[in-house]
C-alpha cells in the first residue's frame, strides 16, 4: 500500500515533455515580436539620426529653403520651422481650451445622460478620422472661400487634436476624488466656481501632459496641411493671410524628390521634427510622472 | 435642453431646491453651456465634414452614379472610376493587419503576463516611440532606405516561386521596392503601438484570481494564457484589431510615399499600385473641376469606410468592457 500512495503523490516540478516546450516557444515567440519591431525602430531613428546630424546646423534652421537641386550643403528649413511652430501653437490654443471645456461637460455635467454618451462616443470614433480626410473637410469650409494659410491649417490640426484632448482630460477629471467637489459644494461654491478652482487644478497635470501627447501627433502631421497651407520657401510670418510650409510638408516634398541634396535636407528635417515630438513626449512623461496627484 | 437644466446631483434635495436653483447666477450657467457648446462641436464638426465634403463630390457622384466602382481612372479622359484605389486600400490594410496583429497581442502578452513591472516600462517607452515617429518620417525612411533594400529581396522571392501556381500569382513579377507590400510592411509598423496599448489595456483587466487559478491547477503559462487570459480578452483585442484596421486605411503620407502610385488592379502583391488615402495626397493639389470632386468623393467613401469600422471597433469595445464589468 506504501507503494501506490507514493506513486500517487502529486508531481510539483515543471510540467515535461509538449506542454513544457509549447510554454517556451510561445514565450519567445512574444520576445520575438517585440524584437521584430524594435530593430526597424531602431534603424529609422539611427538613419535619421546620423543623416539628420550630418546636415543640421545653425544655418540649417535659419536659412530659407533652396531649390530641390541646390547642393546639400546650402540653405536650409527656416521658414518650415517658423510655419511649423506658427500653426502648431494656433492649433493648440484653439483646441485644448474647447476639448478640456468638452471634456468638462461629459464628466462634470453630462454624467451617464445619453447626450454626454453620444458625445464620448462620437469623440473617440472622430479619433479614428483619417488625417487626410480633415484637410479636406477646411479645404472646403474655409480654403475655398478665404484662401490658403497657416490658420486654415491650424484649424485641420486642431480638428484632428480636440477629440485627443478631450479623451485625455476626461480620463484625468474621473480620476478626482468626489469627496473633493463635495467638500467645495458645502462651503456654498457654485458648480461653475468647484471646477474652476478645484477640479481642473486637482487634474492639471494629468491634463496638461495629456495636451502635449496631442501636439506631439499633431507637429508631425502632414496630410491635413497639404491643401490648407501649401508650400513656401521664405518666411510667412503672419500665420492668417498667405500659404505657409511646415516641417512634415518639406519632408513630404524632399522625399519625392530625386536630388541627393533635397532629401539630405529631407534628413535634417526628419531629424529636427523627431526632435521636437520626443521632447514634447518626454516633458509629458515628466509632468505625468511629477505632477499627477491622482493614478488609476 | 432638458439635459442642460437637469438639477445637478450636487444640488441640495428638499424645500430649498427651487430658491437655490433660481439664484444660480448667470456665471455658473454660461458657464454650463459653453460646456455643453464645447462637447456639442465634436458631432458639429463630424457633421460637417459628412455634408461639405459630400456637397463637394456630388457632381462626381450624380455623374458616374454606381460607375464610381469600376476600375478606370483616367483623369485625362475625365474617367473616374475608382476601383483600383479601393482595391489598393483594402490589401495594404489587410497586409498590414496580417503582420501588425501577432506581433501586437504578443507583446501585449509579453507586458501583462511575462516581464515584471519595472521591465514593462521601458517597453512602453519604446512602444509609445514608434508612435511618436511621424508618418512623413516613416514614408521618407522607407522610400528612400526601405525600399530599395527589400526590392532585392522581393526579387529573390519572385524568381524563387517562378511557376508556382498561387504563389507566383502573389508573389511573382513584377516586383518594385515601391509597392502593396511594402506600403503594407510601413503600415503595420504604424498601426502596432495603437493594437499593442488596447489589448495591453483588456489584458490588464483579467483577474487575477482567474489567472491564479489556472496556475493552481497546474497550467503552464501558455496554458493559463490559453485558459484565463485570451477568454476575458477576446471581445476587447477584437476591438483594438479594427481601430488598427480604421488606422491603416486612413494612413495617408507614409503610404502616398511608399505604394508606388499606379492605380492598377493586381494580385501581385510586389508590383506598384494605389490607395484611397494616397490617390487624394499625390494629385487634389493640381487637380480641377470633375477631376477634384472625384477626389473629394474618394474622400467622402474613405470617411464613410473608417466611420463604420471605428463605430464597430468602440461598440465592440464598450461591449466587452460593459460585460467584464458586469461578470
Amino acid at each position: 500500500m506504501a507503494v501506490v500512495a507514493e506513486q500517487q503523490q502529486l508531481d510539483l516540478r515543471e510540467p515535461k515533455g509538449w506542454r513544457r516546450t509549447s510554454n517556451r516557444i510561445v514565450t519567445w515567440l512574444m520576445v520575438l515580436a517585440f524584437v521584430v519591431v524594435v530593430v526597424p525602430l531602431g534603424f529609422v531613428l539611427v538613419t535619421t539620426v546620423v543623416k539628420g546630424a550630418s546636415i543640421i546646423s545653425w544655418q540649417f534652421l535659419t536659412s530659407s529653403i533652396p531649390p530641390n537641386v541646390a547642393p546639400a550643403d546650402i540653405g536650409g528649413m527656416g521658414p518650415a520651422i517658423v510655419g511649423t511652430i506658427e500653426i502648431t501653437a494656433l492649433a493648440t490654443i484653439m483646441a485644448v481650451p474647447l476639448g478640456i471645456l468638452g471634456a468638462i461637460y461629459l464628466n462634470e455635467y453630462g454624467g451617464k445622460n445619453w447626450l454626454a454618451a453620444l458625445i464620448g462616443f462620437f469623440s473617440d470614433v472622430m479619433t479614428g478620422v483619417p488625417s487626410i480626410i480633415m484637410g479636406l473637410f477646411i479645404f472646403t469650409i474655409w480654403v475655398l472661400h478665404f484662401g490658403f494659410s497657416g490658420f486654415a491649417g491650424a484649424l485641420a490640426l486642431g480638428c484632428l487634436m480636440l477629440p485627443i484632448v478631450i479623451r485625455s482630460t476626461y480620463e484625468m477629471l474621473r480620476l478626482v476624488p468626489n469627496a473633493l467637489r463635495e467638500g467645495s459644494y458645502a462651503l456654498g461654491a457654485t458648480k461653475a466656481r468647484v471646477t474652476m478652482t478645484v477640479v481642473l487644478p486637482a487634474a492639471l497635470g494629468g491634463i496638461v501632459s495629456g495636451a502635449m501627447l496631442a501636439v506631439a501627433r499633431a507637429v508631425g502631421e502632414t496630410a491635413p496641411l497639404l491643401f490648407t497651407i501649401l508650400i513656401v520657401t521664405t518666411v510667412n510670418k503672419n500665420p492668417f493671410s498667405g500659404a505657409n510650409t511646415s516641417l512634415p510638408s518639406q519632408i513630404f516634398v524632399n522625399a519625392n524628390s530625386p536630388f541627393v541634396g533635397a532629401q539630405a535636407r529631407g534628413w535634417g528635417a526628419a531629424l529636427t521634427l523627431i526632435v521636437i515630438a520626443f521632447v514634447l513626449m518626454v516633458v509629458a512623461r515628466f509632468i505625468t510622472a511629477r505632477f499627477s496627484r491622482f493614478s488609476r | 435642453m432638458s439635459t442642460v437644466t437637469r438639477a445637478d446631483p450636487a444640488t441640495p434635495a428638499g424645500s430649498a431646491h427651487a430658491a437655490l436653483r433660481e439664484r444660480r447666477p448667470l456665471g455658473d450657467r454660461s458657464f454650463q453651456i459653453l460646456a455643453l457648446a464645447c462637447g456639442l462641436l465634436v458631432l458639429v464638426i463630424l457633421v460637417l465634414i459628412a455634408v461639405s465634403t459630400s456637397s463637394q463630390a456630388s457632381s462626381w457622384f450624380s455623374a458616374e452614379g454606381f460607375k464610381v466602382f469600376t476600375n478606370n481612372w483616367n483623369p485625362a479622359a475625365n474617367q473616374f472610376g475608382a476601383l483600383a484605389f479601393i482595391y489598393g486600400t483594402a490589401i495594404t490594410a489587410v497586409i498590414a493587419l496580417i503582420m501588425a496583429v501577432p506581433v501586437s497581442i504578443g507583446i501585449a502578452l509579453l507586458l501583462t503576463e511575462v516581464v515584471p513591472y519595472r521591465w514593462s516600462r521601458p517597453i512602453v517607452y519604446v512602444i509609445d516611440l514608434l508612435a511618436v515617429v511621424p508618418s512623413v518620417v516613416w514614408g521618407l525612411w522607407g522610400i528612400i532606405v526601405f525600399a530599395p533594400w527589400i526590392q532585392h529581396i522581393y526579387t529573390s522571392i519572385a524568381s524563387g516561386v517562378k511557376g508556382i501556381p498561387v504563389l507566383d500569382s502573389l508573389f511573382g513579377a513584377p516586383t518594385s521596392g515601391a509597392s502593396f507590400f511594402t506600403a503594407g510592411i510601413i503600415l503595420a509598423f504604424m498601426i502596432t503601438p495603437i493594437v499593442t496599448s488596447l489589448s495591453r489595456e483588456v489584458m490588464a483587466t483579467v483577474p487575477q484570481i482567474e489567472r491564479e487559478g489556472a496556475y493552481a491547477l497546474g497550467a503552464t503559462r501558455w496554458e493559463m494564457i490559453r485558459g484565463a487570459v485570451w477568454p476575458h480578452s477576446q471581445g476587447g483585442v477584437v476591438g483594438a484589431v479594427l481601430l488598427g484596421l480604421g488606422r491603416a486605411m486612413g494612413e495617408t503620407i507614409a503610404v502616398a510615399l511608399v505604394i508606388g502610385s499606379s492605380a492598377t488592379i493586381t494580385s501581385h502583391l510586389f508590383a506598384p499600385g494605389y490607395n484611397m488615402a494616397a490617390v487624394i495626397a499625390n494629385q487634389f493639389g493640381e487637380a480641377t473641376g470633375e477631376f477634384r470632386a472625384a477626389l473629394m468623393g474618394i474622400g467622402v467613401l474613405l470617411f464613410a469606410f473608417t466611420i463604420i469600422i471605428n463605430v464597430i471597433a468602440r461598440w465592440v469595445v464598450e461591449r466587452s468592457a460593459r460585460k467584464k464589468r458586469g461578470a
